[in-house]
């Protein structure tokens, strides 16, 4: 690690006896980062930038709020009317849940399109696979706190599922209940959870950036960095781009909070929470939606009751993406020399989004009939296509180096 | 590949069009739309309507359905004066509450009231009135606007336009409206023409009072609309500018990497 360049003494002698001023200097300045990163290559800072906020803003919101059933409701109106700025931080942490997931999701599938998760980002892939569980089960239980009718009802249909576990199903749901029906227990525990999650979600972000600075980032050319000519330092040049790109996501993230605070919400949620009175509908926060599609579209398989199988299929849908750099043969990283996956990288998209559109409407008619088809076609792009095409396929040449592909020649190195 | 990407953009697009428009699930009406001055970046509240709106609800809507999230100084946001809110106040009654928010019962066990002051919560309706509704349970108004998908014009339709004559072989004794899911409301037709005699001397058609009632009821369910609409126009002018900085100075760090692409 190379010694600060400062010649401050205060900084050396820290330095010295803790090296944290070499250590910013390794990992931001010298961290040498492939010259060709695409602004598809911004949405990880903005994910970290998210979680920061929500925790921020979290922390504020905590400071004002009742986790009990008869008062969890009103606190949070009372956030909104009575706290000076309330309704600002308010709004800002609730449309920065939809925000973060916005992000995370291109940020995943950036990831799926120049295969980021090959050979030697395994490891990295796979911590943010769990990175976004702990997103969703923090997002999940944050949105049971304000207490609102689809609060309560979407905690009982999601706890529920576990009551699909043959034999011991409906001791887990009591148990995680704390009760015999969601409850002031559950409101309880679920604020703890969420407060504790964030955290956890921190910790293993330190993992995963640890892990990315192993081996630097992948890009869109999916080679190797091969010299010099091929990087330059993190810092100055992609501080300033995420900082630019930073500035473009919070015009778009500010005119939600400011114009359209709840237009990512449901109506139900301005309804205090009723036990005895179901909505018409219930459905989960728009980020959910695709997995709410595949739970409510698996029929019953032989002799696995079509609830439990539901349930393995919501958890197998990101499971797969788990042993995903196993699963994906191909030796070449990025689609743009994949002519064949670079298709079936579209339609996985389109299907996804499908299964959205097919978890938002209730399942009947035409929407039953998609919702299976966009289920079938997520698990066999994983399953079956990804092992075959990297055998079927023939990629096209790869270019000798980055800096040959995209300097062309007049190669003018940064250092 | 950017092209790629746009594939895939316009292909779900398409796809989310294929998908939305498929099957007409339940038959649902169509609300029309109003135009009201709280919509859009610069929208304000209409506060003589919301005035008006909130006679609507004390003389009308009151009857049956509480506001329990509102107090009485909130009335002061609309520009009502400390006098006439303390007069509105002084009108209605409240139980008496002790420290610890418990009614306070007088030694013969009855509740004590007494008349409410500007601190005080709106007071709710009679419980003799609402009673007799059972098993029809009066929704409180506070955020009814925020609890109804496009809840304003939901409101304002469901009022002004939504009672019409039954379609053949409705049962006479329920109501009939338009606008609510299944068109079986208990609630009767709540306005009419002359329903409230407006102080400000607006001729209290139909549509005036629905209009009114909306206006007060959006400033109930969002008292910070204004506040947020102004601040975040800065707020967004503020990041255009620093985001038009910050692609400079992008611009100008990159540059000495000549050709490179970004």
């Amino acid at each position: 690690m190379a010694a600060p360049r400062t010649q401050n003494p205060i900084i050396r002698w820290i330095d010295y006896r803790l090296p944290i001023f070499s250590y910013l200097e390794h990992e931001l300045h010298e961290y040498p980062t492939p010259r060709n990163l695409s602004y598809w290559w911004n949405f990880g800072s903005l994910a970290g930038f998210m979680l920061v906020t929500m925790i921020v803003t979290g922390i504020f919101l905590a400071m004002h709020y009742t986790p009990n059933v008869f008062l969890a409701f009103d606190s949070v109106e009372r956030i909104r009317r009575d706290v000076p700025y309330g309704w600002l931080i308010q709004y800002i942490h609730m449309n920065g849940a939809s925000f973060f997931f916005i992000v995370t999701y291109i940020h995943i599938f950036r990831g799926l399109y120049y295969g980021s998760y090959k050979n030697p980002r395994e490891l990295l892939w796979m911590l943010g696979v769990v990175i976004l569980l702990l997103m969703m089960a923090t997002a999940f239980m944050g949105y049971v706190l304000p207490w609102g009718q689809m609060s309560f009802w979407g905690a009982t249909v999601i706890t529920n599922l576990f009551s699909a576990i043959p034999k011991i199903g409906n001791a887990i749901v009591t148990w995680l209940w704390g009760g015999y029906a969601v409850g002031n227990p559950t409101l309880n525990r679920f604020y703890s959870l969420h407060y504790l999650l964030p955290f956890v979600i921190v910790a293993v972000v330190m993992l995963h950036v640890i892990a990315l600075h192993r081996h630097g980032s992948n890009n869109p050319l999916g080679i190797d960095r091969k010299g010099p000519q091929d990087s330059i330092p993190f810092h100055p040049y992609y501080t300033i781009k995420d900082m630019f790109g930073l500035g473009v996501f919070l015009i778009v993230y500010a005119s939600f909070i400011f114009f359209m605070p709840l237009s990512l919400g449901d109506p139900q949620n301005a309804i205090p929470a009723n036990p005895l009175q179901t909505p018409p509908e219930i459905v989960p926060e728009w980020y959910f939606l695709p997995f709410y599609a595949i739970l409510r579209s698996v029929p019953d398989i032989w002799f696995i009751p079509s609830k439990l199988a539901g349930v393995i299929c919501l958890f197998g849908s990101i499971g797969l993406l788990f042993v995903l750099p196993w699963l994906d043969t191909s030796p070449v990283r990025s689609a743009r020399f994949r002519p064949i996956y670079k298709w079936f990288f579209v339609l996985l998209v389109v299907d996804v989004v499908a299964l959205g559109i097919c978890g938002a409407h209730r399942p009947e008619g035409t929407y039953i009939v998609i919702g299976r088809l966009a289920t079938l076609y997520y698990f066999f792009h994983f399953v079956i296509l990804l092992p075959l095409l990297g055998k079927l396929e023939r990629p096209r040449p790869l270019p000798a180096s980055i800096g040959a592909a995209v300097l062309k020649g007049g190669a003018v190195s940064a250092e | 590949m950017r092209k790629i990407f746009l594939a895939a953009g316009v292909a779900g697009l398409i796809s989310l069009g294929i998908a939305s428009s498929a099957p007409a699930a339940d038959e649902t009406v169509v609300l029309p739309e109003q135009a009201w001055s709280f919509d859009g970046v610069f929208g304000t509240f209409d506060r003589a309507s919301a005035q008006r709106g909130f006679q609507v609800y004390h003389d009308v809507c009151a009857k049956c359905h509480s506001m329990d999230l509102l107090s009485y100084r909130n009335l002061e946001e609309l520009g009502l004066s400390a006098d006439q809110v303390k007069a509105i106040a002084a009108a209605d009654q409240v139980m008496d509450r002790d420290d610890r928010g418990m009614p306070v019962i007088d030694d013969s066990g009855k509740v004590v009231m007494r008349p409410a002051r500007p601190s005080d919560r709106f007071a709710p309706p009679d419980k003799t009135v609402t009673s007799a509704l059972l098993p029809a349970i009066p929704p409180d108004l506070s955020l009814m606007v925020h609890a109804r998908e496009d809840g304003e014009n939901y409101v304002f339709d469901l009022l002004a336009k939504g009672y019409v004559t039954p379609p053949e072989g409705w049962d006479p004794a329920a109501n009939y409206n338009l606008y609510f899911p299944g068109h079986r409301i208990a609630m009767p037709p709540p306005l009419a023409e002359g329903a409230v005699t407006y102080a400000d001397g607006t001729v209290a058609t139909l549509d005036q009072e629905a209009r009114d009632i909306v206006n007060f009821l959006e400033w109930a369910a969002d008292p910070n609309l204004e506040e947020r609409h102004r601040t975040g126009l800065k707020v967004i002018l503020f990041l255009i500018v620093l985001t038009l900085v910050l692609y400079a100075a992008k611009r100008r760090i990159w540059s000495d990497l000549h050709k490179g692409e970004h």
